[in-house]
């Protein structure tokens, strides 16, 4: 499943990163490494655009790039 | 007393509260930005400090460095750095943390601690950090990093006196080494390598660990230097064993991406070394207000309005200081007649310096508001919002949300947002934004819009109008950029990725110094650029001196008994000395060229000085239609002049043309710069004088036809 697929609200962990060296290392610096976990925080019209949280911080990716992010969905867990 | 210099290298990610913590330091003026890549240019700050035991004098010089997020050649502002920390030479690098991103900002240091400099860290915002309950043990941190960890805050003044003194202090002591430890499969091959080292007692400028990691990471410069060295045969082969057990070990062979697991490994473990979990959830307003400022379908009305109330506040508040400033000219003029009497020394002092200088100020409060405006943009952090909302859109027309940085600076002045094109990472992004910022209107062009609107459409429409020639133009741009894009640069997309800083509330010293530095700026070019242009106008309009014309004139005025006839010969003789005058000639030569837009020859020469800069339209227009003025008339006012000697489609082609073509010299030489070639610069000529020219002969045509 990659980014793209999730809805606003949405929790997920990071899986992979499907991008070219250079797009990997800047994803990295902003802390956008797999094993992390994200939220989506809101889409624009069209989803061209989406806003995520990683540890706290804000991030805006276009489409092209969050087709990129393989993530896994967290489950909604019961009674944690 | 002994001087000592100790030069800083201050590096931090984007918006960690860099600047703000040099203006804290230094109490010097600095440009402050709550976006990615405000601060781009090196500068450079002295302070004073007097050592506690030995009270020797030190000087400490610091390097305002772009904030980066990591060491690499992705944007300009990373190559910027990373050559300066590389090459250049500095005693030691003073890194920014924001205490509320740690983890993410221990991502750069870990990468700051392996160039292996002295180094101090300042855990900024640590006030913030408070308030929203992240308790941080800075102590455990320094013991993790091994360099000293001072917490700050550029906003409450905490620890800047220590970390003034941790910066001579560690200035004062020899060199560490590095603290940062990886995983053991790594770590063994470092020590294999150094033991190497030792044991060849190599000779190394720098530390044999530190070696060992470059060499392991594949940097190109150290094995640049060591390829000539008789070592490097028996280097060579250890270095490929280590390297193949680090990818076995690894299971990948993408040396940057292993080492950048490590640093995040490093700094996730720090962060939870130095936080106490439950304390790490913290909840901010920034969320609150990105439900309703980044929503699906309010963010672009909330945005457009709020543009609309920038420009409407720039016209009705700035009316009033305006109308003062007006009168002001106004009465200087007069006392400069009385004083001087009817000579050349008052006509040159009244209309050419105060005429023209007036013209320029009077605008002033229309600038200072419309930086007031773009200052709370940046800094409250809303900027990179709408480039968030803006990206879908712009990507259509060729552009990057990004772009959206550069092209709202334009509104202020052309030539920094020429500059802040440098955080496009792509080339061909980067050349496009280039072209289409002149179709954003500066705020040198406002005085001419002001003018205009005022006079055409009426103070209460003026607003409006002003407005819809900044969407005007911004569309323009926006079609400009298809078009290049399309046809011209046709070159990778710029990936989207951009952090969305906190909202923060403007600290009004921030705005302040932001703000007053243009206000300065735009009144020091009045004083001096605008002066002399204002002379060399006045000048140009007045020489060479015509008396047949003038007795001819006076003997028929002498004749005549009627007031009104009087006025009016003597409206005639002042417009014919005009047309005589040099300026004249050059305005009649260029005539021609103009003429299908309907402008005169004193349209044209406005046109032509305002290639120096916008401002001196209006300056030029107020010494060419002041001089034909009854001189002390009751209409002196020039939007009254302008009303009785131009017609409506010829003031909306003249509004079009001001609008497209080039904004000043400054900028031209700007651009030069930012895009790199000559060619460049005769491409933006042509583009925007034909562009402009075009436009304003539809616009001339099209009002000529609906009226």
């Amino acid at each position: 499943m990659v980014l793209t697929e999730l809805k606003k609200g949405d929790r997920a962990q990071i899986k992979k990163i499907n991008a070219d060296p250079e797009l990997k290392h800047r994803l990295h610096s902003f802390g956008i490494i797999p094993g992390e976990e994200l939220e989506v925080k809101g889409c624009s019209l069209a989803r061209q655009t989406m806003e995520i949280e990683v540890d706290g911080t804000l991030f805006a990716l276009r489409k092209e790039e969050a087709e990129k992010i393989e993530v896994e969905p967290e489950k909604p867990l019961s009674g944690a | 007393m002994e001087k000592n210099l100790i030069r800083v290298a201050l590096v931090g990610q984007p918006n960690v509260g860099k600047s703000s913590l040099i203006n804290a330091i230094a109490k010097a003026k600095l440009h402050v930005g709550n976006f990615a890549g405000v601060t781009v240019e090196k500068s450079e700050v002295h302070t004073r400090y007097c050592d506690p035991d030995g009270c020797a004098e030190y000087e400490i010089e610091i390097v305002d460095l772009p904030g980066v997020y990591s060491l690499s050649d992705y944007s300009m502002e990373e190559r910027v750095t990373k050559e300066f920390l590389l090459t250049e030479e500095y005693d030691l690098i003073v890194n920014v943390i924001d205490a509320t991103h740690l983890q993410r900002n221990l991502l750069l240091t870990a990468e700051l601690l392996e160039l292996g400099r002295k180094m101090v860290v300042a855990l900024n915002m640590i006030d913030e950090a408070r308030e929203e309950g992240i308790v941080i043990d800075s102590a455990q941190l320094s013991q993790i990093l091994g360099v000293p960890v001072v917490e700050t805050s550029a906003r409450t003044k905490e620890g800047i006196e220590e970390l003034k003194a941790k910066i001579v202090e560690v200035y004062k002591k020899p060199q560490t080494e590095s603290k940062i430890i990886y995983s053991d499969f790594i770590e063994e091959e470092i020590d294999r390598l150094v033991e190497f080292f030792k044991a060849k007692h190599y000779r190394s400028e720098i530390p044999y660990r530190h070696l060992a990691i470059r060499l392991l990471r594949e940097d190109t410069s150290i094995y640049k230097k060591m390829h000539d060295d008789p070592i490097w045969i028996e280097l060579l082969p250890l270095l490929r064993d280590a390297l193949d057990h680090i990818y076995l070990h690894a299971g990948k062979k993408d040396l940057a991406e292993i080492f950048a697991d490590e640093h995040f490994a490093f700094a996730k473990g720090a962060k939870m070394e130095v936080i106490s979990p439950e304390h790490m959830r913290a909840k901010n307003w920034t969320q609150k207000i990105d439900n309703l400022l980044i929503n699906k379908y309010l963010g672009i009305p909330i945005f457009l309005f709020l543009m609309w109330g920038l420009f409407q506040l720039t016209f009705t508040l700035g009316q009033v200081p305006m109308d003062w400033i007006d009168a002001g000219f106004g009465w200087l003029a007069d006392q400069a007649r009385t004083l001087l009497g009817d000579g050349e020394l008052a006509s040159v002092v009244a209309d050419g310096i105060i005429g023209g200088v007036g013209a320029v100020v009077l605008f002033l409060p229309n600038i200072i508001i419309l930086f007031l405006g773009i200052a709370l943009l940046e800094t409250t952090g809303y900027m990179s919002r709408v480039a968030f909302l803006l990206d879908g859109f712009f990507h259509k027309f060729g552009l990057h949300g990004k772009s959206f940085i550069p092209l709202v600076t334009g509104f202020g002045c052309t030539v920094p947002a020429y500059m802040a094109a440098r955080t496009l990472k792509s080339r061909s992004d980067r050349l496009i934004t280039l072209f289409i910022l002149g179709f954003f209107s500066c705020s040198a062009r406002i005085p001419v819009y002001v003018l205009f609107a005022g006079a055409f459409f009426g103070a209460e429409h003026a607003g409006n109008i002003l407005f819809l020639i900044y969407i005007v133009g911004a569309l323009l741009g926006l079609i400009a950029a298809k078009i290049l894009r399309t046809y011209f640069f046709k070159g990778e997309d710029d990936p989207f990725v951009m952090e969305m800083p906190k909202y923060r509330l403007p600290s009004l010293k921030l705005i302040y110094h932001v703000v007053s530095g243009q206000a300065m700026d735009y009144l020091k070019k009045a004083g001096t650029f605008i002066l002399a242009a204002s002379v060399l106008i006045w000048f140009a309009s007045t020489y060479p001196k015509q008396p047949e014309l003038e007795a001819q004139y006076r003997q028929k005025i002498e004749q005549v008994q009627q007031e009104e006839k009087r006025q009016m010969l003597e409206n005639e003789l002042q417009t014919k000395k005009l047309e005589r005058s040099y300026l004249g000639q050059i305005g009649k030569l260029t005539e021609p060229f103009f003429a299908p837009l309907g402008f005169d020859w004193r349209l044209s020469v406005a046109l032509e000085a305002g290639l120096a800069a916008k401002e001196v339209i209006v300056s030029t227009m107020g010494v060419l239609y002041s001089l034909g003025d009854e001189v002390n008339g009751e209409s002196s006012s020039l939007q009254k002049r302008l009303k009785e000697n131009i017609d409506l489609p010829t003031a909306i082609a003249f509004i079009v043309f001001v609008m497209i073509y080039i904004p000043c010299l400054a900028s031209m030489a700007v651009f030069l710069r930012e895009a790199g070639s000559w060619r460049y610069l005769g491409y933006l000529f042509l583009m925007t004088t034909g562009a402009a020219w075009l436009l304003s002969f539809a616009a001339y045509n099209l009002t000529k036809l609906l009226i």
